[in-house]
């Protein structure tokens, strides 16, 4: 076994080559990535991309196949007690005890991680997630925003460094979504660390740091604006009249990778600039239509990223 | 005229029978092909039955024979061992043991070693011979009136045989010897008293297995063990949690069993209560370790209660709690010794009507710890710590 590298103090998460198979298909693979202490780092990539897999790999719930690293300086495959201790992971599943009631639930947890005083750290978290009155409503009763509130209180109960959210907001109402990023950046500003996995743009725009996944490989990572720069992707805005037809006209022709429609918008996407405004010029003089040469939204980027890796897998 | 009308027609339908037996056949459809994916319980439904009608058809005997039974020779005589020779041609009797005085030989009867006791008096053979009608003392176990019944049965028409064929007395106008048979422990023969303590562990099993037998596969299936693993807690700490709440449970359980069996079935109990609680906590604990180590073993709640059942069968019928277990062949005495109820029927059997203390059940107590021990091994390292 080689020995575990000591990463900068500054780095929360640091893996490299992590690889995972489930009966023989690779759900990751060569994953290598850096997560800063204190920051937010958005973990997207489609249904099935190996988000999951990876974020069990992190707090030692499973074995990587090959690849090692550290999580908040411990080695991955052999201080997974030690990494569980300070890691606060909460499941994409609602995964707490239905039949327990919410204080209940978080005294257990209290208790489990030794807190000093097991029910005052409970009656405080329910305080601070805002169940004051419900602390006897059984957890399984729960709406799923309460629900959402209740596993992110049970994960931070006992002070831990690091939290692993799997697609915490998945199911959630926009407001309790929004009240949700609020208490992350907040618990952020504590200097928690926060790797969050999501299927949804708006939030990942709300994170410091994003990494794209997808069928196992990481494809993309750096600040939103970083990762919109480095896709080299050329975009136009087209709004009018008719914008199915155009779509459908676009869809095919060359230099023109991507088409896809923003409500009265439509977004034209090309990684061959020369290519994509040779194609278009036809339309551009049009009267139906106004082009405008904007960036492309970070879902093009994904799209487009998802796009291409899969012409690769396939 | 709506677009359902329409669509429905072109199912083709609105009869209501058929309806029925479209779904019934779409629920029959889909549970086979669940059953097919449950590998290990689609294995179950074969195995079980046949591994159980074969296991039990060979072991079980109602009529025992062979039963173990100790020796008091006071003398050295032909004819003493005329007598225990023709009683193990009986094939009911097996002398396995030789003992020195009375004291040995309550011993090895209170403790269940053996099921007999055959004492030959002092100058037997010289009584005989002169006419003087000597008891020859035949103590047996009766705690099972069945077991002890048969043998004792024979023991008349042994003295012919023995005095006939091997001493060449002739045919003696009346009987030269007493026998003196004593049934000990249970002198009615009251089936009663056998099957009450023998049910105090056989419902303790059930309910014990049951409980912890469900506990691993419940979060699993809750997808609460995920939440579980990722926090700190060792595998052994989830062991004592799940299993400590149902200690006391049993101890519950156990008290109103034998509460009712002392004050309604008249069952007494003649050793030391608290002895009988310490080893009937033992006892659950066992069990309890036993259900919690399927529990670590199996897939899903379905297949964790088939193992238990598939373990309650043998338990029954193999501890000696409803057949002799004196009765059944050598393997299936040994298969019988890996099972805790057959060490806790003899415990309580033991204690309740023998009066036994614990120098009469160390093997027993030494043998359900053993399993406990190895119980909580194998569901410790069998406990999966991810979710790989």
């Amino acid at each position: 076994m080689t020995p575990a590298r000591t990463p900068p103090p500054d780095i929360a998460i640091d893996v490299e080559g992590l690889t995972k198979s489930f009966g023989g298909r690779k759900v990751v693979q060569d994953l290598s990535m850096q997560v800063r202490r204190g920051s937010i780092y958005g973990f997207l990539g489609p249904n099935g991309s190996g988000k999951t897999t990876t974020i069990r790999m992190l707090c030692g719930l499973l074995t990587p196949d090959s690849g090692e690293g550290t999580c908040l300086g411990y080695d991955i495959r052999r201080d997974a007690d030690k990494i569980k201790r300070q890691v606060g992971y909460m499941t994409q599943r609602f995964s707490l005890y239905q039949d327990l009631s919410v204080r209940e639930n978080l005294e257990f947890v209290a208790r489990l991680y030794g807190l000093a005083n097991a029910k005052g750290a409970a009656r405080e978290m329910i305080k601070r997630i805002g169940l004051s009155g419900r602390e006897e409503q059984l957890a399984g009763e729960l709406s799923g925003g309460w629900k959402q509130r209740l596993a992110l209180g049970a994960c931070t109960l006992p002070n831990p460094q690091l939290l692993l959210l799997d697609e915490p907001t998945a199911g959630v109402d926009p407001k309790a979504r929004r009240d949700f990023w609020n208490e992350i950046h907040a618990l952020a500003a504590e200097g928690l660390t926060v790797l969050v996995s999501t299927h949804y743009m708006d939030e990942a725009e709300r994170c410091h740091e994003i990494a794209y996944i997808a069928y196992g490989n990481l494809l993309a990572h750096g600040t939103v604006d970083e990762v919109i720069a480095k896709s080299a992707l050329s975009t136009f805005t087209v709004t009018g009249d008719d914008l199915n037809t155009l779509s459908a006209e676009l869809t095919g022709k060359p230099g023109v990778d991507m088409v896809a429609p923003f409500g009265t918008s439509l977004h034209v996407s090309g990684r061959d600039k020369a290519a994509l405004e040779a194609s278009v010029a036809p339309y551009r003089d049009s009267a139906k239509w106004k082009w405008q040469d904007s960036e492309p939204s970070l879902e093009d980027v994904f799209i487009d990223l998802m796009n291409r890796s899969k012409d690769n897998f396939q | 005229m709506s677009v359902t009308a329409i669509s429905e027609q072109a199912r083709g339908a609105p009869e209501p029978s058929f309806g029925f037996w479209r779904r019934s056949y779409a629920m029959l459809v889909k549970e086979f092909i669940q059953l097919r994916r449950d590998r290990v319980s689609f294995a179950m439904i074969v195995m079980i039955p046949v591994m159980q009608l074969l296991l039990f058809g060979y072991a079980i005997n109602t009529t025992p024979r062979h039963l173990p039974a100790a020796v008091l020779l006071q003398e050295d005589s032909d004819l003493g061992r005329s007598i225990l020779k023709a009683m193990e041609n009986t094939a009911y009797f097996r002398f396995t043991r030789e003992v020195h005085d009375v004291a040995e030989f309550d011993d090895l009867l209170k403790s269940g070693k053996v099921l007999f006791g055959v004492e030959i008096p002092r100058g037997f053979e010289r009584m005989v011979r002169r006419g003087d009608k000597p008891a020859l003392l035949v103590a047996a176990d009766a705690t099972d009136p069945v077991a002890a019944g048969s043998a004792l049965g024979t023991l008349g028409a042994l003295v012919q045989t023995a005095l006939a064929h091997d001493l060449h007395i002739g045919d003696p106008p009346e009987m030269p010897f007493e026998i003196r048979a004593h049934a000990r422990y249970n002198p009615a023969a009251s089936s009663r008293l056998n099957i009450v303590p023998g049910l105090v562990g056989t419902i303790l099993t059930m309910t014990m297995l049951i409980f912890t037998a469900l506990s691993v596969t419940r979060e699993i299936e809750r997808g609460t063990m995920e939440s579980l693993l990722s926090m700190p807690i060792k595998p052994v700490e989830v062991m004592f949690g799940k299993i400590i709440p149902y200690v006391i449970v049993g101890f519950i359980q156990a008290s109103l069993i034998v509460g009712i069996g002392v004050l309604l079935f008249g069952v007494p109990i003649l050793g030391s209560v608290l002895l009988l609680a310490a080893l009937t906590t033992l006892f659950i604990t066992t069990n309890l370790s036993i259900g919690y180590t399927f529990s670590t073993i199996v897939q899903n709640q379905l297949q964790a209660m088939q193992l238990s059942m598939m373990f309650f069968l043998p338990s029954i019928l193999l501890s000696g709690f409803m057949f002799p277990f004196a009765g059944m062949p050598v393997w299936a005495q040994y298969l019988g010794e890996g099972l805790p109820l057959t060490h806790y029927v003899r415990i309580v059997r033991a204690i309740m009507l023998k009066g036994a203390t614990i120098q009469n059940l160390q093997y027993d107590t030494i043998a359900l710890i053993a399993l406990m021990l190895l119980a909580m091994t194998i569901a410790v390292t069998r406990f999966r710590r991810t979710l790989d």
